[in-house]
């Protein structure tokens, strides 16, 4: 028998001592709370600490309790008080700035605003100390391994529920355990490659682990990135304080995946990074990551499973997958042996997995651990699997499922946060402090009725750390309670590496006892202090030999080049049809042009590529949904989001530059609005958009690398120009096709005004202009350029998967080709002949326009057909 | 006393487009229990699979893996098998059973005791599972049978005819999706809805409760009733009973199977053991067939 509460574990204060605890905190050696400043503020205290209210309830990371600035804090908080208020701002600035550039987002599904939400970092970094650091660092690896250890006993012999040292109540009531993971056998033995802590610390000082993650552990990216701005902020500061790197745990992180994964002999390991798609709250880390470590972003689609064997589906045909670092949860990962309606799992992956052919980080089933239920087992698992005390203690909590535990829980409700001890029960975890009576008694018997579901749990009085505020005249610094997740990395045989740095986030509000992303909290950058000489040792990483080199991306996902295929498409649309609207609104503006067959001519030009379509609308209100209407696929509006759209698809293969690029494309694009529409304006913007839109034409050129993805990229880019300059000059041809101002228009679209100026110093004439945009190879925006450039690309697809796609466009420079423009000449036939002969040049661009569509269409029947295809389910009983 | 069965399970899939990749996971080879053998069992695939693994899956049923990587517009899987089964109705007492508040404790997680391995295995099918939720009403309809100290198995056998008595069977009232608390408010559905809904109420009291996939007799001997759910694979439920291990209960035909039941797979619900799992890609809408058969064997 026992007398005291077994899966309970003494947390920072248990519920009888709270109330004689926590007060007693402040009683002897802080200011006095009514006036907190009073002593300090003669000559200590720096202008900017005027407003921080140093709360004697909660630990203060920056203040010890006389009021002296902790030590790892003393040259930051100088350094601040140094930097003269112009400086300060222009650290925000940068900070603001390069959020916004690199377009670091949390996307949050309920908010109104659309899903991605500007990422919130402090300008104050979080800073630890040495010391402190080692006794956590030492915590965190000893509980990464312990609970590795946990869940290779889980999935294998289950020796911690037979000897009674885990509930089953809270493994088998776990939706995260899966059965079809049992007896597996992980490459490498290793369940938890990546595990995260969530840490808080109480008022006496001591850290205190709040929350296990243990299943895919977001933040890591949002952590590098934060460090990347900060340490950008205070570039000198930061080296003289001499800040630990973060760098060596993203290489860890590559070493343990490529090292463990299963590879035949002779294979390079391929890692992707499985992720749930750009809709995820956390998809720009998802991105991130796959770019730092350098391996492919994919989807469930992109990859297959076949015989045990997992496969990335590419351009070239399946690549055999050796690792997968997945941000996809546990029971959403496989449709076939996990949750059937899951669209966002690999078939069969589960089975690959335990046949031990694919590596699976972190493992599959691992999500059980993080059940809150758990906290209060672990000092004696501990002991009993690896012969020690658990170092790190986890915040007081009370599994319901005992008897004696349960009651103790319930005397102390009104102070505790209730939790579910399963995601499966979608119960929201119910806070306390914050019910009335008749709720209370209503949550007491919901829990009587199934007490094993329920877990409750002290509410830490977070610390507080100091936040930059910017103020409308001057800056200052304030506190907000904060906690800190801390990431380790599985190195091998048990042994863990946690990165000297973590991702720290900030409450909204000053003295929280929760911090939430999604609440609406902020982020911090997190410094962890150098103790003597050593830096950090880098992990060595998997040494890379001659017969590693890759040249040539063989990774790239179908679905990949699909995408980037329209991304082409779509940014040379919206070039296009920006270029065209700016040469209608223009003349609409200027009224000597308006009403002349120049106008007419592009207004016809509009309708032939449907960025007007219907015409019964007056001209302002078509002219305003070609410009605005969202709904309309062909508007300038409608283009640009779905430009956005494909680019989002894509954003792991584009460079930030590029991708700052095209949030400059939004930014322009959200000014496009109906209602604040005046046509002096819209033609401002639509020169603006321009830039930008072209400037993406310049990434495609010089920022990519040449591979097949980029190739299909530029392919979708010619066929579009080539589509719209045929389909233009052939509408023009057959509307007005001697009149010197459209063929002005025409030269404006296709951006060819100075060579023709150059060239003949006249006014536009049809041969001439004809020559220049239609058959001059050198011009860049000829349509001779165009095919020469497809066939080229094409010839080179053809090569390397078999399909006969140049062959069209070679058809197409021979009948281009054929073009005698001396057959325009007036004087040769006479008007009637040089009619005809126009005419007859209108359908042969027409033709080509036709060719041109008909080849995509025949380009993405053969090399993207298969990505289109969906899983589903089927059940028979 | 023992009988013996020739079974035939087919299931037949017809697409309205071709299928390219076909992924199934089937639970349709009986196992060997005390009062159950296997003679023999044979399994005809149309199109051949292109890979095909036997397993045991985490609830100790055989489980066959299959995958399709020809492009197809039909798929057959047909199950023969030869199967003896013992009279399994040991004439033991209802009520000779612990009580169902002692039958939960013993279940129940209490630090620092060992669970036995019986109890621990019998933990797998005490909680929620995918087809197994429950609310306060089916928590409500169950209590009304486990009034204080009611033996466990007699108390199960009430609840059994309630179901029994106060549910239509519907063959088309329901999916195989259907919640069960759905199954509560309408008062019909098929033998699948009846298990869950009995094993929902059984787990609600913080009893263990499994799904059990199986056969029934197509023809019955002369003079005797025919069953319901016999040209179709079957299901009920069972309970653990700390003194007499497992034991079965058929809400459907309000009786305890006997040598009229053939013991396919047992799981936590009919996700885990469904006699056919797939994930196709491709194939559009798609027709299914299955036809089963049970014919005794003379001895």
């Amino acid at each position: 028998m026992f007398d005291k509460p077994r899966n309970c574990c003494p947390g920072p204060f248990l519920p009888e001592t709270v109330e004689r605890r926590t007060p007693g905190l402040a009683s002897t050696r802080l200011v006095s709370p009514a006036n907190p400043m009073t002593e300090l503020i003669d000559d200590a205290v720096p202008p900017l600490l005027n407003a921080y209210h140093r709360d004697p309830q909660h630990y203060h990371e920056l203040f010890d309790a006389d009021g002296g600035v902790r030590a790892p804090w003393r040259r930051m908080l100088a350094a601040i008080e140094r930097a003269d208020p112009a400086q300060m701002r222009a650290r925000a600035d940068l900070v603001e700035r390069q959020i916004r550039e690199n377009g670091v987002t949390y996307n949050v599904y309920a908010d109104a605003k659309g899903t991605d939400r500007p990422w919130v970092l402090d300008l104050l970094p979080q800073i630890i100390g040495a010391t402190e650091w080692q006794h956590l660092a030492a915590g965190i690896a000893q509980r990464a391994a312990l609970l590795d250890a946990v869940l290779a006993d889980l999935y294998g012999p289950q020796a911690l529920l037979a000897e009674g040292l885990l509930p089953p109540e809270l493994i088998f009531g776990h939706e995260n355990f899966l059965w079809p993971c049992q007896r597996g056998a992980p490459p490498g033995g290793t369940y938890l490659h990546v595990y995260a802590a969530d840490l808080a610390r109480a008022p006496d000082g001591t850290w205190w682990v709040i929350a296990d993650r243990t299943q895919a552990p977001s933040g890591l990216g949002y952590a590098l990135e934060n460090r990347q701005i900060i340490s950008r902020a205070y570039s000198d500061l930061f080296h003289d304080m001499r800040v630990r790197e973060l760098s060596a745990t993203l290489r860890a992180l590559q070493t343990t995946l490529q090292s463990a994964a299963p590879v035949a002999a002779g294979e390079t390991p391929l890692v992707v990074l499985l992720t749930p798609g750009r809709f995820n709250e956390t998809y720009f880390e998802h991105v991130y990551l796959a770019r730092a470590l350098g391996v492919p972003l994919v989807e469930g689609y992109d990859l297959t499973v076949r015989a045990d064997t997992a496969y990335m589906k590419t351009l070239g045909g399946l690549k055999r997958v050796h690792a997968i670092l997945r941000r996809v949860d546990d029971d959403w990962c496989d449709p076939l042996e996990l949750r059937g309606d899951s669209t966002l799992g690999v078939p069969g992956l589960a089975a690959a997995a335990r046949a031990g052919r694919v590596l699976i980080a972190n493992a599959l089933g691992t999500g059980v651990l993080e059940s809150p239920g758990l906290l209060g087992f672990f000092p004696k698992i501990c002991e009993r699997l690896r012969g020690e005390p658990l170092a790190l203690p986890s915040v007081a909590t009370w599994w319901c499922g005992e008897a004696p535990v349960r009651k103790e829980a319930l005397a102390g409700l009104d102070r505790l946060v209730l939790k579910p001890a399963s995601p499966s029960r979608r119960v929201e975890a119910v806070f306390g402090p914050s019910l009335p009576r008749s709720r209370l008694a209503e949550l007491r018997a919901r829990i009587e009725a199934e007490p094993a579901t329920w877990v409750a749990q002290e509410l830490v009085d977070l610390s507080q750390a100091p936040v930059w505020q910017r103020g409308p005249t001057q800056a200052q610094i304030a506190p907000r309670a904060v906690s800190m997740r801390v990431f380790a990395i599985a190195t091998g045989k048990g042994e863990y590496t946690v990165m000297p740095g973590a991702l720290s986030r900030i409450a909204a509000k000053a003295a929280a006892r929760i911090v939430s992303m999604q609440r609406g909290g902020g982020s911090k950058d997190t410094w962890v202090l150098a103790d003597g000489e050593a830096m950090i040792d880098a992990p060595r990483r998997r040494e890379l030999r001659a017969a590693d080199i890759v040249r040539r991306d063989d990774f790239l996902p179908s679905r990949l080049i699909e995408n980037l295929f329209w991304l082409g498409r779509y940014s040379e649309r919206g070039d296009n049809y920006t270029r065209l609207l700016r040469v209608v609104l223009s003349r609409c503006i200027d009224t000597s042009a308006a009403n002349t067959a120049a106008f007419e001519a592009a207004l016809a030009a509009c309708r032939r590529v449907r960025l007007i379509e219907g015409d019964t609308r007056p001209l302002r209100a078509a002219l305003i949904d070609a410009l605005t209407d969202t709904s309309a696929p062909y508007s300038l509006a409608g283009v640009l989001s779905r430009l956005l759209w494909s680019a989002g698809q894509v954003r792991g293969r584009l460079s930030s530059e590029n991708w700052r690029g095209l949030l400059e494309v939004q930014r322009e694009a959200q000014a496009l609005d109906r209602e604040r529409l005046d046509f002096g304006n819209a033609l401002e913007l639509l020169n603006r958009l321009l830039m930008e839109v072209s400037a993406l034409s310049g990434f495609a050129l010089d920022d990519m690398t040449r591979d097949d993805g980029w190739r299909f990229l530029m392919i979708g880019r010619r066929i579009e120009r080539l589509q719209f300059l045929a389909d233009v000059l052939a509408c023009a041809l057959q509307q007005a096709p001697a009149d010197s101002a459209t063929l002005e228009w025409l030269l404006e679209l296709a951006d060819s005004t100075i060579t023709y100026r150059m060239r003949y110093l006249s006014a536009p004439q049809l041969i001439p202009v004809l020559d220049l945009i239609v058959r001059d190879p050198a011009n860049p925006h000829s349509l001779h350029f165009q095919i020469y450039e497809l066939g080229k690309h094409l010839r080179r697809v053809d090569a390397a998967f078999g399909s006969a796609s140049a062959a069209e466009f070679e058809q197409m420079r021979a009948q281009l080709d054929a073009l005698d423009l001396s057959t325009l000449e007036p004087a040769l036939f006479g008007e009637p002949g040089q009619r005809d002969a126009i005419a007859g040049t209108a359908t042969m661009l027409a033709d080509i326009a036709a060719h041109a569509r008909h080849a995509s269409d025949s380009i993405a029947f053969h090399h993207f057909s298969h990505v289109a295809a969906a899983s589903r389910a089927t059940l028979s009983a | 006393m023992s009988a013996r069965y020739v079974i035939h399970h087919e299931t037949e899939y017809r697409y309205d487009s071709v299928v390219s990749v076909s992924h199934q996971a089937l639970h349709l080879m009986p196992p060997t229990l005390p009062y159950q053998r296997c003679h023999g069992h044979r399994l005809r695939i149309e199109p051949a699979p292109t890979h095909r693994v036997e397993e045991i899956d985490g609830f100790g049923n055989p489980l066959t893996r299959l995958e399709i990587d020809t492009p197809h517009r039909e798929l057959l899987v047909a199950a023969e098998m030869d199967i003896e089964i013992d009279a399994r109705t040991a004439a033991f007492d209802l009520d000779d059973s612990p009580s169902w508040e002692d039958a939960v404790a013993a279940l129940a997680y209490r630090g620092g005791h060992l669970p036995t391995a019986a109890a621990l295995d019998a933990n797998r099918y005490r909680f929620e599972s995918p087809y197994v939720r429950w609310n306060s009403d089916i928590a409500h309809f169950a209590r009304a049978q486990f009034a204080a100290g009611t033996p466990l198995l007699r108390a199960c056998a009430r609840l059994m005819q309630r179901i029994h008595r106060e549910f239509r069977f519907d063959a088309n009232a329901t999916q195989i999706a259907t919640p069960v608390a759905e199954v509560l408010e309408n008062r019909h559905g098929v033998c699948q809805d009846f298990a869950h809904l009995m094993i929902a109420c059984l787990r609600s009291l913080g009893l263990a409760a499994r799904y059990v996939s199986g056969y029934l007799l197509t023809t019955p001997p002369p003079g005797q009733p025919r069953l319901v759910g016999a040209d179709a694979s079957h299901a009920w439920a069972s309970v653990h009973c700390p003194k007499h291990g497992w034991i079965d209960f058929d809400p459907t035909n309000d009786m305890r199977p006997g040598d009229g039941h053939i013991t396919l797979a047992w799981g936590r619900d009919f996700g885990d053991v469904s006699p056919l799992r797939g994930i196709i890609l491709g194939g559009g809408a798609h027709e299914l067939d299955v036809r089963v058969t049970v014919v005794p064997v003379a001895k």
